[in-house]
């Protein structure tokens, strides 16, 4: 039995890194205890994380699979298992399987094309893992537009990486936004729809959108408007999973698994699914 | 006696449609057998050639008025067998439902039968039943069965507590009375049990347990809008037993929960697939309740305190209670 | 072919239960047959079908996944797999030997699932043709044949006999295991027996139930329909149909904290539950509604858009006899199939 490895079964992991991102999200780096990566993944793909005692639960890989070194997730406080993580401390041990679920196909559609993200809030966790990956790979790809907002300034993810890093790229184009105006924020004030249409962006691109529901359906009304066509337009879906291995059930949208079929959907694709993700 | 048959009800269902008195009637549907009847709403009078009513309505539809009173704009028609009207009441000494929006037609019951009952005696391969004082069960094995309905009553009927009604608007036929039932007799047999045998008596029912939840969602006195058994965030939420305490767990902490509410309306032991008698643990507290504190029916009353939640003086202190067994 | 008196039914049982440990359906004391271990006393019983599916052998209501030990901030896991031992499963019938194939497509289907697995190659399934087919069944609906039940080892029981037949290598293995008691014999007898099945099959009040309407594709034409609302009204959201379906396979994962460790158990799950799809944010599935369509979705049109056609109900009729309100596969596919369905 024990040679060969259930795929339930996860490893052990071990925090090497806390970094509080917003006052509900932090980002954390996980290594296996011996300091390497726990296993490869591509942009897009999730991972279970569980703290024995407390649960198990699907995260993003924030990190770029360009990252060898270690895994990351962003994640937002809203349940059990996300609460207990925000308490933990460097060095807390849990685990770790995965990786699950189809990634963005960034070396065959991706390729060669100009790629427009849209994030609201903690949706720019997934993204920002194809969006490192597409810097890496720089000459792969054509112009980089990254429409990213939220409620605040304080509620913005990666912010530092974003300013230093992005923002100084050569052809990547940033446009940040939050809702309402605040102190010692001069830039763009306004939901992400409507900024979306504001800029006006040309339909030779494809677009990534990740955020939550509302964003996405306004936003995808405003992408059409531009002239946008469902087949240049994907995202990723979040729904309740067990296992990650499209056996448990809980995750079944029509004849397709989230954890396994997604969470990465063209939205042609969840056309022909039932309308209930 | 004026016989309530299907045709009496339909009748009165078509005419409270008509007249504009209820805009939905709740009513037994007819299934694919002569025995599988399903709860239905039906909202005019020409859905209701599928409605039935024989031995096989046992189905209370107490609880139902709470999701299907919010559904009607004026009032919904209800049949209500005496049993049935306990739940009817206690529902409403727990504001579970608006009782101006409910038609309640009580209909007098002689008892309904239990399928699995029967089947143990015709066998597999039912082709039709005919009910009555004799009944009469043909197989597709071209058998045919003659059976008293005395010997296949459902298990509740047989110890049945009362022909009366205690809620409704308009009754159909005669009232009956409330009845010296002998329903504490397999109570009493547990309690002189040694305390091993006892054990061994519940570990043996309720192993066979596969937490179907079927006893507590059709019990009428389970209507929390999230049970802590479900609840994500409650500690004790499961849906299997981690080990053979826990088996227990769920069914006692249920018991408990119902204590002085319970009509033993007998639902729970109806709908379980796996045949365990759970109407005892419920009328083990309703006996002990009866004599640590006098007589008490729940739903006999709308708005009745149970002597659970009404502190009097003369209350039983208790270590007396537990001498007092 | 081989045979042995039907007195001699526990004589057989003895033999196999020397070989390995042999589980036959049993009546317990409310009169419902189990399938229980077998042992000196324990009495076969011709039931037709077991409340709990057979299923349990490979997929049980709860297993224990693996353990975790924690201190500190450290955490151990232990892996608590043990290779099952062999077992012999006397009776089932050929709906639930289908119901396997069903569970096969989804545990064994990549990743495997080494927990299923395991049981499933140390099981030997003697299946048991049905004599006499309940009202309830509509096997034939999903093309099983009842008298011709498939298995290790096929079974019949005729006048005086019954007979074995081993189909796999396994049931090659366990036949020759227990030779001794058995006696070769012809197929007239079975030949004959089938016939009469057969036409009893013909004769069944769900015999003309098709799942013509059905299948993969089809979830637009009936996602929408409107007669789910009716169908669903008096749910009850229990997870019976779901508990005794041999083919339901949902599960949960959770742990338990023992005090001195942390088990991680998986157990059955029903998408009937109003948890069941609940996330910290939301529930994509709110109502009964929506969660009755699911259960039914996923066997008549899902389950076959993945598997080749195959649907994901056997017609065995455990939820048409155990549902508490009557609701069942069969009034769901005569409502949706149109008014010539069944």
């Amino acid at each position: 039995m024990a040679e060969i490895r259930d795929p339930l079964m996860p490893v052990i992991g071990v925090i090497t890194d806390v970094r509080i991102d917003t006052p509900d999200i932090k980002t954390f780096r996980v290594v296996t205890p011996d300091g390497k990566k726990a296993f490869d993944h591509r942009p897009g793909q999730c991972a279970m994380l569980s703290i024995p005692g407390v649960g198990e639960a699907m995260f993003s890989i924030t990190s770029s699979p360009t990252n060898t070194e270690y895994m990351e997730f962003s994640i937002k406080k809203c349940g059990c298992v996300t609460e207990w993580l925000h308490q933990a401390e460097v060095g807390q041990q849990l685990t770790i399987r995965g990786p699950y679920g189809k990634p963005f196909p960034v070396d065959d559609v991706f390729a060669g094309n100009n790629l427009l993200f849209i994030a609201g809030g903690v949706g720019l966790a997934p993204l920002r893992s194809v969006i490192n990956y597409c810097r890496h790979y720089r000459d792969r790809y054509g112009k980089i537009d990254i429409v990213y907002g939220s409620r605040s300034k304080d509620d913005l993810l990666d912010y530092q990486e974003i300013i230093n890093e992005w923002a100084t790229d050569a052809g990547v184009n940033v446009h940040l936004t939050i809702d309402r105006e605040q102190e010692g924020w001069d830039g763009h004030v306004g939901f992400v729809p409507n900024y979306v249409k504001e800029l006006g962006f040309t339909t030779d691109k494809i677009a990534v959108l990740c955020g939550p529901p509302i964003m996405i359906k306004f936003t995808l009304n405003g992408l059409y408007e531009l002239g946008f066509d469902k087949t240049q337009i994907y995202t990723t879906l979040e729904l309740r999973m067990k296992c990650g291995i499209g056996k448990c059930g809980r995750c079944n949208v029509g004849s397709k698994y989230v954890c396994k079929d997604g969470p990465v959907f063209r939205f042609d694709e969840l056309d022909e699914l039932p309308d209930e993700y | 006696m004026q016989k309530i048959t299907r045709d009496l009800l339909v009748e009165k269902a078509v005419s409270l449609l008509e007249n504009g008195t209820v805009d939905m009637v709740l009513g037994w549907k007819k299934g694919e057998f002569d025995y599988d009847i399903t709860p239905a709403v039906f909202a005019d009078a020409d859905s209701l050639k599928d409605f039935v009513f024989d031995d096989f309505c046992g189905a209370n539809f107490s609880k139902y008025l709470i999701s299907n009173t919010k559904k009607t704009a004026s009032k919904v028609l209800v049949f209500l067998k005496p049993c049935d009207t306990y739940s009817f009441n206690q529902l409403l000494t727990e504001h579970r439902f608006d009782r101006e929006k409910v038609y309640a037609v009580g209909i007098p019951c002689d008892g309904m039968v239990d399928i699995h009952k029967i089947r143990a005696i015709s066998g597999e391969g039912i082709a039709k039943i005919e009910c009555g004082e004799k009944i009469t069960v043909s197989t597709i094995y071209d058998e045919t069965v003659n059976i008293e309905k005395a010997d296949v009553l459902a298990e509740r009927c047989v110890t049945c507590k009362s022909k009366k009604h205690v809620a409704y608007d308009e009754l159909l036929g005669e009232d009956g009375e409330v009845l010296e039932s002998a329903r504490f007799d397999e109570v009493e047999k547990l309690e002189s049990m040694t305390a091993d045998e006892r054990f061994e008596f519940w570990q043996g029912e309720l192993s066979r347990c596969i937490r179907c939840n079927a006893c507590r969602d059709v019990c009428p006195a389970c209507t929390c809008e999230k049970c802590v058994f479900d609840n994500p965030a409650s500690p004790v939420e499961n849906k299997a037993a981690a080990n053979s305490f826990e088996e227990k767990m769920f069914h006692i902490i249920r018991a408990f929960h119902v204590a002085g509410r319970c009509t033993d309306c007998g639902e729970c032991s109806r709908v379980c697939p796996q045949h365990i008698p759970l109407h005892l643990l419920n009328r083990k507290f309703i006996k002990d309740i009866d004599n640590f504190y006098g007589e008490y029916q729940a739903g006999e009353e709308v708005g009745s305190r149970a002597p659970l939640v009404n502190y009097t003086t003369e209350d039983l202190e208790p270590g007396e209670a537990v001498e007092g067994r | 072919m081989y045979r042995i008196s039907t007195q001699s039914l526990n004589t057989l049982f003895e033999e196999i239960s020397r070989v390995c440990t042999l589980y036959i359906p049993s009546e317990n004391k409310k009169g419902d047959s189990v399938y229980t271990r077998y042992e000196a006393g324990v009495e076969y019983s011709n039931k037709l079908n077991t409340v709990r599916s057979p299923k349990d052998f490979f997929f049980p209501h709860m297993e224990n996944l693996m353990e975790f030990k924690t201190e500190g901030k450290t955490v151990q896991l232990i892996d608590i797999r043990e290779e099952t031992e062999d077992f012999v499963v006397f009776g089932v019938r050929p709906c639930d030997v289908k119901s396997f194939e069903v569970l096969d497509n989804v545990f064994l289907n990549e990743p495997v699932d080494t927990y299923y697995k395991n049981r499933r190659e140390h099981g030997v399934i003697i299946s048991l043709a049905c004599n006499r087919p309940a009202e309830t069944c509509f096997c034939g609906t999903f093309g099983i044949d009842a008298a011709k039940p498939e298995g290790d080892v096929s079974a019949w029981m005729t006048e005086g006999y019954l007979h074995l037949k081993p189909n796999t290598e396994k049931g090659e293995k366990l036949v020759s295991a227990i030779s001794g008691i058995l006696e070769e014999c012809d197929d007239t007898a079975v030949t004959a027996l089938q016939e009469n099945i057969n036409n009893i099959m013909k004769k069944l009040p769900l015999a003309n139930v098709t799942t013509e309407k059905f299948g993969g594709g089809k979830t637009e034409e009936f996602f929408n329909a409107p007669e789910w609302a009716a169908l669903s009204e008096s749910c009850l959201g229990c997870g019976t149909c779901t508990f005794v379906c041999p083919t339901c396979q949902c599960y949960d994962i959770k742990d338990f904290n023992t005090g001195k460790g942390v088990i991680r158990y998986r157990c059955w799950d029903s998408c009937m539950y109003s948890e069941f799809t609940k996330m910290a944010h939301g529930n994509n599935r709110l109502s009964q509604k929506e969660r009755f369509r699911q259960r039914f979705m996923h066997k008549l049109v899902y389950y076959p858009e993945n598997n080749n056609g195959l649907f994901s109900c056997v017609g065995c009729g455990r939820c048409l006899a155990k549902c508490p309100i009557s609701m069942n596969i069969v009034k769901v596919m005569k409502t949706l199939g149109g008014k010539d369905n069944g």
